[in-house]
């Protein structure tokens, strides 16, 4: 090969790094127009996936909780994601307390402070039996949180049933309690 | 009588005309260099007049009809109202998407008039050249204005009175962070159409190196501002108490400002070595496209972002053909001409050009790794469908390391010399700034008892400090008489003083920004009459009251900030409710010393059944908080600094002197 293709084949670069850039932005736009492809859509695959590892420290009174511990169940847990700055999670306490008859809720404070939480659960009832703090967020990574509230059904084994990214409603614990069945 | 003649007609046909200018703009002068006609080529610059002239009246048509409150024009009606304050009726002109179109044409433009008002010294080809690759740029974003961004269309039957325009942007930062943004943006056109203009002449020079970086600095200084305008508006406006959040359209400004960083350096060793030609060829390219496709993610929609455009996919597909024509020519051309440019300079690694190539390396490197985390979630949902989002900790983690080695090496850099750098000599300039640095960093650690931001610190103040001692050598303090030095220090080029105070600044944001990750802060649901204790300051909430404002009602509490029993001074933070668009603005309180910020914000009160109210108050504590932007406009004012050197005043001809040692 000639020095001077060889050279020009070195500096055609940029332009396939950005011809390949533009490819997938035309198929975002197509896929805006048709409907298949939204930014703002939270999808994220964890149904039916194995729970990550994971070891909170309790909010006491109640202890911590771990990967392992969580495995151990023989029932199903409701992991429930929620912080006391959050409104969204404090409209959800109300379908959460009628809910924590049925099945175990398990909470995981995200991004909160103990004594914060502490004075949301006095004005707001306290459906959890178990309380662990994740204060820097990294737990809520680990498994995959958009925001809160989020809610996970874990099935015995530690597999995740069911996901919900949005504060719990009377209609969506329907879909929960199905599950149940 | 003046909105008869400025109709939005007449400014839909002013608009439409300067397209054809532009379009005859970029044609002609090509024309004319292909056949080597003078006449042709000489038109280029009356054209370009032509076009911004034309602009400016179609702009002022837009400005009259939102300021004269025809609401029979759709886009005053749907961002104006009547009892909108005169200024945010001229400023909310820009505040939606086809007006800040019309804004950036007309930029495009201005930038175009300025070009070949200050390029008689070119060579008549490539300024031809230049300004013909200007106008095919403001061509398109006319024609992208005119079809599917028409600012000028009427509604029928017109009503009585305008949708109102977000309450948020009615801010004085907002009404100036845009234009200022623009222009930073639209600036770096001018060294992308140098670019361009160089590789179809084939010819890359010292002169050529000189022409492009006074655009190119002018450019990267309105940019600067822009950004420090937009983190300034975030952090005082929302109330959130925090000033960048990795938003993708934050991003999105701070990557062509990262490789128009590297393009001033660089554009520096062509000028003074002819090296790094195709690099800074590159640069230039990249950076202009990195701007438009700035615009392009904003526009379109494709990305997850705070700043919510109204988005239209049909408008994502005209910028994306129009980004493609522009960045993606050149890049074709610049596969197929740049390898014919051949470097003549020579440099050893320890030198000024070695260390700015290493500046070259790290600072393209951390522009990747913001486009990474950009452009991440939506190509990972285009290939799986699976949505994730990139945050403050892979940016953190991925870009301190960078930052703080690129801090070391940017305090070394402009002490070594030309070509062949002296160690010994420098290491004896900056041994003094290197072990006060060293004790600095470990009294830091002491303080903070975290690696990086002790590290940030002491580097920081290494920036800082050999700037000083480089000035101390270059004006020979204390080495000769003082008189001599003081005639050393007017001597000394204006250059030299710009290259200081842009690296100071960028040494003031980081400890701005290292002081605010130690802010404290504190939220209380408080009666009236309490006193809150919070960073050794007494806060006492001692009133809340109703008021008028001109298009909305406020909400106002009293703070009494007092230290050890004296009153510091009163805080008014405040709720503003919009009743035309049901919207409610916090009005966030700050009082600054330049030191540290106290900040307060009046949260939501909920309707208590208790007998005292109880209000919600955010308090903030943020130490160096307003060196964040300070440190930005000090790299800006180093940036303009830089224009008025003698160098740029005057076109001194190309020359291959030996750099001057101190």
């Amino acid at each position: 090969m000639q020095d001077i293709t060889r050279r020009r084949l070195l500096w055609s670069i940029p332009f396939a790094t950005a011809a390949v850039a533009g490819g997938g932005f035309l198929a975002m736009l197509s896929g805006l127009r048709k409907g298949n492809f939204d930014p703002r859509e939270i999808n994220i695959p964890v149904i039916n996936k194995p729970i990550p590892p994971f070891s909170l420290i309790g909010q006491p009174p109640s202890a911590g909780f771990n990967q392992q511990e969580l495995q151990r169940q023989t029932k199903p847990i409701l992991i429930n994601f929620f912080a006391s700055w959050c409104i969204p999670c404090l409209t959800e306490m109300g379908v959460l307390q009628q809910l924590s008859s049925h099945i175990d809720i398990w909470g995981i404070a995200y991004k909160d402070k103990p004594d914060a939480v502490s004075g949301f659960l006095e004005r707001n009832g306290n459906p959890y039996q178990k309380i662990g703090q994740d204060p820097e967020g990294n737990i809520g990574i680990e498994w995959g949180l958009s925001g809160v509230p989020e809610s996970f059904l874990i099935m015995p084994g530690g597999i995740i049933k069911w996901h919900y990214p949005k504060p719990l409603s009377v209609a969506s614990t329907q879909i929960l309690l199905s599950l149940l069945q | 009588m003046i909105s008869k003649i400025l109709s939005p007609e007449f400014g839909h046909f002013t608009l439409a005309l300067a397209c054809c200018l532009a379009g005859a703009q970029f044609i002609v002068p090509l024309m004319g260099a292909k056949v080597k006609n003078n006449r042709l080529m000489a038109l280029a610059s009356p054209l370009a007049w032509g076009q911004f002239m034309a602009l400016t009246l179609a702009f002022a048509c837009l400005i009259t009809a939102a300021v004269t409150d025809d609401f029979s024009v759709l886009n005053i009606l749907q961002n104006s109202a009547a009892d909108k304050p005169l200024l945010y009726k001229i400023t909310g002109v820009w505040g939606n998407h086809e007006g800040s179109i019309l804004l950036w044409a007309f930029i495009l433009a201005l930038f175009g008039a300025i070009v070949s008002a200050y390029s008689h010294h070119l060579p008549l080809s490539l300024r031809a050249k230049v300004i013909a690759i200007m106008g095919g740029s403001a061509a398109g974003f006319e024609l992208f204005c005119l079809t599917t961004s028409n600012p000028f269309l009427r509604v029928w039957p017109a009503p009585l009175d305008g949708q109102g325009m977000n309450p948020l942007l009615q801010d004085p930062g907002l009404a100036f962070h845009p234009p200022i943004l623009y222009m930073g943006y639209v600036g770096f056109a001018v060294p992308f159409a140098f670019a361009v203009a160089a590789l179809l002449e084939g010819k890359v020079d010292a002169a050529w190196g000189r022409w492009v970086r006074p655009w190119t600095v002018l450019a990267w200084a309105l940019l600067t501002c822009g950004i420090a305008l937009g983190s300034w508006w975030s952090y005082y406006v929302l109330g959130w108490g925090g000033y960048w959040f990795w938003d993708p359209v934050e991003n999105a400004s701070l990557l062509p400002w990262l490789t128009g960083t590297a393009l001033l350096h660089s554009a520096l060793v062509v000028e003074k070595r002819e090296a790094l030609k195709i690099w800074t060829i590159l640069l230039a390219i990249g950076t202009f496209s990195l701007s438009l496709s700035g615009t392009f993610l904003v526009r379109s929609g494709i990305l997850n972002s705070v700043h919510a455009f109204a988005s239209d996919p049909a408008r994502g597909v005209f910028i994306l053909l129009l980004l493609a024509a522009i960045s993606g020519g050149a890049l074709l051309l610049f596969a197929w001409r740049a390898p014919n440019l051949t470097s003549t300079g020579i440099f050893t690694f320890f030198s000024r050009e070695g260390s700015i190539v290493l500046n070259n390396i790290l600072l393209c490197t951390m522009a990747a790794v913001v486009l990474t985390g950009t452009l991440y979630p939506p190509f990972v949902q285009l290939i799986n469908g699976q949505t994730l989002s990139v945050g403050k900790p892979f940016f953190d983690n991925a870009l301190i390391p960078i930052a703080l080695f690129l801090f070391l090496v940017m305090a070394i850099g402009p002490v070594i010399a030309f070509k062949k750098g002296n160690i010994q000599q420098t290491f004896k300039t900056l041994s003094i700034a290197a072990g006060l640095s060293i004790i600095c960093t470990i009294i830091a650690f002491i303080y903070l008892h975290q690696i990086f931001p002790s590290l940030a610190t002491g580097l920081s103040i290494w920036v800082i400090l050999s700037a000083c001692s480089d000035f101390i050598r270059h004006i020979a303090f204390f080495k000769t008489s003082l008189g001599n030095s003081v005639k050393r220090m007017i001597g000394l080029p204006r250059a030299f003083y710009a290259s200081y105070l842009a690296h100071i600044g960028v040494a003031i944001t980081i400890l701005g920004i290292v002081g605010m990750a130690a802010s404290q802060q504190k939220i209380v649901e408080v009666p009236i009459n309490t006193t809150i204790h919070l960073a050794g300051y007494d806060w006492t909430l001692t009133n809340i009251e109703d008021r008028q404002g001109a298009n909305f009602i406020a909400t106002e509490a009293v703070i009494k900030i007092s230290k050890n029993g004296k009153v510091v001074t009163w805080m008014f933070p405040a709720r503003h409710y919009f009743d035309r668009q049901k919207q409610v603005v916090t009005d966030v309180a700050i009082h600054t010393n330049f030191i540290s910020d106290l900040y307060a914000v009046l949260g939501d009160s909920k309707n208590s059944t208790q007998s005292t109210p109880l209000f919600v108050l955010r308090l903030h504590y943020n130490p160096l908080a307003p060196w964040i932007w300070m440190g930005g406009f000090i790299m800006a004012i180093g940036g303009f600094i830089t224009l008025t050197d003698r160098r740029f005043r005057i076109g001194t001809p190309a020359q291959r002197k030996k750099v001057k040692e101190a």
